[in-house]
């Protein structure tokens, strides 16, 4: 049973067409990247799948039923724009929220405290959440997304704003939730940042929706066919390679279309010249979409 | 438990902690029991007027009828002493023998006039001092003309007693007066500020939920009717909470008033069907503003701009009160009737009319029911417009705006 399907999913404000006929599916185990810039519909997309917007047409199918209030229940979701009551403890905000997806205050309070354990912030339980930093905030509201145990947990923009180390801590914590077997949308336009952690993505531009797969055969699709090197003393004449660009630091090889990267390796290893990096280049999310977007037009 | 439950009862308890709901709820309890005890207090120390200290008044007799009843008794009495020549008079006056003196002219029989002089300068000659010339004058006049009851009588001819008669002829429980209308009055205001209190507190929690961005996490959780039912029930509960303990100290600090003040406090009397009808017109009023209020709430970007927003909807529940005087003077004038009937303005003009005549039952029950109506219409639109702005944030939308969006929620 997958997560998440969505199906020809059309939503317009007023004249503008925001999502226009977007498709896709998310597996229970995986991490989906849910990217584009900024206005791409992402974000629309999420509030359909909430229930907290309705779609114009297109079907809306969550953990094997069609959406409903007792859907909500079995979602966690960290939305965008995010917040917590300000003068209420950080024990009692978790316990409230929790609640109201439907399961027991008492469960909820041992949930909490083990969460809070988790991140390292149970000795702030008592404190109002507006005497905590900015960074903690943002962990309490974290644990709240998935305090109730939910089978698909969307993130929209979760590390906007983070520090490197909770950063760390938020991508072990993800991690561990595909390995129970959760299903994980992340949505963002920082399309690097999440590259490492997604099994497959879903691009999306003004709406439409650009580029749909497995992250790595995407990956492939877009690569150059060309390795990085970083040596010491001069490099003789290499078979197989078209052109070469020069960085500095390192070098760009262009190889034509029978050549692999092993073959190369090979000559540069009979040179004898000291080899520092030796690195198949795979285009970014970032290169990908702008390629994408470049050819549309 | 079912989750709109859970968000009356959040709401509910989270008013009830604010420090401001708290101070509100209770000083009016407590400022009515401060004015009664300070009431007490002062009585206590203000010491009472001493007995016994005679005033001795001077006067001219220029009719001539003038010589008896010189000894006046009273509170305090006063003793009357005559002379030929208004330098005399003055004379004495100046050495403080005598505490005024005035001149009873020889027309005096035509007229009526009578000159007074005293060193004191005062607003108007005091009761005491009127009273006792008056009886001095009166007695003099009637003396051994009529019996001692008849001069009495003369002094003070109308004590009057009115009683108000209900429809059957019975004696009615309500008398009316200005004790009968104080209350009513106090009602009003006090129903409006519970009404404003609560639906304030409304305002300005989606305010808040908006600035702080937790609106959306809640709808991740709940539909949009269900966090606004739940809002404006659990407020309701605890305006109702404070509006009954306001009720019940009313009575009580009523009671005491009437008691130990008395006077025109003692007149004071809360009747049933006030009580009864406050806690519906509260009931119906909240429940009105505070439907307005959540739609207004959910346009404006920030609590202080919902507020602003709402302010032409809260000034009509203030007419009512500027009006008074009219309403109370024709109760049944077409403005009184057109205020009771006019949902924004029925509450307080309930309050106010019940004071001082009964209202049709008509009227009232065609009120209410305008009132439940205007409360399910708004209702439904205010559901539209708190799901259509919630999630707008940044950027209070203009008027036109607001009609285009709600033309295709």
């Amino acid at each position: 049973m997958p997560a998440v399907t969505v199906n020809n999913v059309c939503k317009s404000f007023g004249d503008k067409l925001v999502v226009n006929d977007v498709s896709f599916s998310v597996a229970l185990g995986e991490i989906f990247g849910l990217i584009g810039p900024n206005g791409a519909g992402k974000t629309t997309t999420i509030r359909m799948m909430m229930d907290i917007i309705k779609p114009d047409s297109g079907e809306i199918n969550i953990l094997g039923e069609n959406l409903s209030e007792a859907t909500k229940n079995g979602i966690g979701y960290l939305p965008e724009e995010r917040g917590l009551y300000k003068k209420i403890s950080v024990l009692e905000s978790l316990v409230y929220l929790a609640s109201l997806k439907g399961i027991s205050a008492s469960w909820a309070r041992s949930r909490a405290e083990e969460l809070l354990r988790r991140v390292d912030l149970l000795p702030h339980k008592g404190k109002r959440i507006e005497e905590l930093s900015r960074g903690m905030g943002q962990l309490i509201q974290f644990l709240v997304t998935i305090i109730h145990d939910p089978r698909l947990v969307i993130l929209d923009e979760p590390f906007a704003g983070l520090d490197p180390v909770n950063t760390k801590l938020l991508k072990e914590i993800i991690l561990d939730l595909r390995s129970q077997g959760k299903a994980i949308i992340l949505s963002t336009h920082r399309m690097n940042e999440v590259e490492e952690l997604c099994d497959r993505v879903l691009m999306i531009d003004k709406g439409h929706s650009v580029l749909y797969g497995e992250l790595a055969k995407i990956k492939t699709k877009y690569a150059n066919n060309s390795v990085f090197v970083e040596f010491e003393g001069k490099m003789g004449k290499l078979d197989g390679v078209v052109s070469k660009k020069d960085y500095g630091q390192y070098t760009e090889l262009f190889l034509d279309e029978e050549t692999t990267p092993q073959k190369i390796m090979q000559q540069l290893v009979s040179q004898g010249i000291k080899i520092n990096r030796f690195e198949v280049s795979t285009p970014s999310l970032n290169e990908i979409f702008l390629q994408v977007v470049a050819k549309k037009k | 438990m079912n989750k709109t439950i859970l968000i009356i009862k959040h709401e509910f308890l989270q008013t009830l902690r604010r420090k401001s709901f708290i101070i509100m709820t209770l000083a009016f309890p407590v400022l009515g029991l401060l004015a009664i005890g300070g009431y007490q207090v002062i009585q206590g120390i203000t010491p009472p007027p001493a007995p016994g200290e005679e005033v001795t008044i001077g006067y001219i007799d220029e009719v001539g009828i003038f010589n008896d009843f010189t000894e006046q008794p009273g509170e305090p009495p006063v003793s009357l002493v005559t002379y030929t020549t208004p330098e005399e008079a003055t004379g004495d006056l100046l050495e403080e023998d005598i505490s005024e003196y005035f001149i009873i002219p020889s027309d005096y029989l035509t007229t009526g006039l009578i000159t007074r002089f005293t060193l004191e300068r005062e607003l108007e000659p005091p009761k005491e001092t009127r009273e006792a010339i008056t009886s001095f004058l009166v007695s003099n006049l009637l003396g051994g003309q009529t019996s001692s009851e008849v001069i009495e009588r003369v002094k003070s001819p109308l004590l009057l007693n009115s009683i108000t008669l209900d429809e059957t002829g019975q004696i009615a429980k309500e008398q009316g007066g200005p004790g009968a209308f104080i209350v009513p009055y106090l009602f009003s205001i006090l129903l409006l500020i519970a009404i404003f209190t609560s639906s304030g507190f409304l305002l300005q929690g989606l305010g808040e939920e908006k600035e702080n961005r937790i609106i959306e996490i809640l709808l991740s959780s709940v539909s949009a009717q269900q966090l606004l039912t739940g809002k404006v029930l659990g407020l309701g509960a605890a305006g109702l909470a404070q509006m009954l303990v306001w009720l019940l100290t009313a009575r009580v600090l009523v009671e005491m008033a009437s008691t130990t003040i008395g006077g025109l406090l003692s007149t004071l009397q809360i009747p049933g069907d006030l009580l009864v009808l406050s806690l519906v017109y509260f009931i119906l009023g909240y429940l009105l503003f505070a439907v307005i209020m959540a739609g207004a709430g959910s346009i404006g970007a920030t609590a202080r701009e919902g507020q602003q927003m709402t302010v032409i909807f809260t000034l009509p529940a203030v007419v009512p009160l500027w009006l008074t005087y009219l309403i109370v003077e024709n109760p049944d004038h077409v403005v009184s009737q057109i205020l009771t009937l006019f949902p924004l303005t029925a509450p307080i003009t309930v309050m106010i009319r019940l004071g001082t005549a009964d209202i049709p039952v008509w009227q009232l029950v065609v009120s209410i029911i305008l009132m439940i109506v205007t409360i399910i219409g708004l209702l439904v639109l205010a559901a539209k417009i708190f799901r259509t702005f919630l999630l707008m944030y940044g950027k209070t939308p203009r008027l036109g705006e607001i009609v285009r969006y709600l033309r295709q929620a």
